[in-house]
């Protein structure tokens, strides 16, 4: 995996190549592993909300375009 | 009303791919900035299994956005506490397609919580790779912006990834 940043400076147009310093490559990581996080739990919500969901429908015996139709 | 409508900067990501790409010593002389993505991302993954995050002044903290998103059949709004500067394809993905987005950043340099709007595009061969997002998005910091980064949430961006940053002035 290349633990390299690319950055142009502005000022002088001059664009450098380095590789990443220790504190970067962990921020990094620690940004991956709360993003993977995140993304875990709105994956989570969304499962339980469609569960709560089909389970609604079930208990009024109605479809969900029956539910979008009494909904519009 | 844009006058002034500048090339400040561009990136581009060699054959090695990189984890990181961004703009240092943005100078304040503009009103606002407009910041064009075209990205990959090297990750054996599927179209839009990776997004690129987007940092201002080295900072991760005090984002907060608001998502609005189609993907396929699905539309679906949320709320984050990171800019999401839109969705990559990976080697799992369509061929050769980068996704394409745009950021706007108005008053860049001025003394209050700097606000973002992002237009996203997500290219693919697949009807559920396919989509599209609107974001709006705030940096609650009072600091002009002088420095943006972008990083892929995992790996690396593919070769041939770009982003350019353009300065505009209303006279």
């Amino acid at each position: 995996m290349a633990d390299t940043k690319i950055i142009v400076n502005c000022e002088t147009g001059e664009v450098t190549e380095l590789e990443l310093t220790a504190e970067e490559v962990k921020q990094r990581e620690a940004d991956a592993i709360a993003y993977a996080k995140a993304k875990a739990d709105e994956e989570q919500a969304a499962a339980e909300k469609a569960e709560a969901k089909a389970a609604l429908l079930t208990k009024l015996g109605i479809t969900a375009d029956e539910a979008a139709l009494l909904l519009a | 009303m844009a006058t002034t409508y500048v090339q400040i900067a561009s990136v581009s990501v060699g054959i090695g791919g990189a984890a990181t790409m961004g703009f240092s010593s943005i100078p304040a002389t503009y009103t606002d900035l407009c910041l064009k993505i075209s990205a990959r991302t090297s990750n054996v993954a599927s179209d839009s299994a990776n997004i690129t995050l987007l940092t201002f002044n080295g900072s991760s903290s005090n984002q907060t956005s608001k998502n609005l998103a189609a993907y396929g059949t699905t539309v679906f709004s949320d709320n984050a506490t990171n800019i999401n500067a839109g969705a990559l394809n990976g080697t799992l993905g369509t061929a050769s397609t980068f996704n394409n987005v745009e950021v706007y950043i108005p008053n860049y340099a001025g003394s209050l919580n700097k606000s973002l709007s992002l237009d996203k595009v997500n290219e693919s061969n697949t009807a559920s790779g396919n989509g599209m997002a609107l974001t709006a998005s705030i940096w609650s910091q009072t600091a002009a912006i002088n420095q943006i980064t972008l990083a892929p949430d995992s790996g690396n961006f593919a070769q041939y990834s770009t982003a350019t940053l353009y300065g505009i002035s209303k006279s």
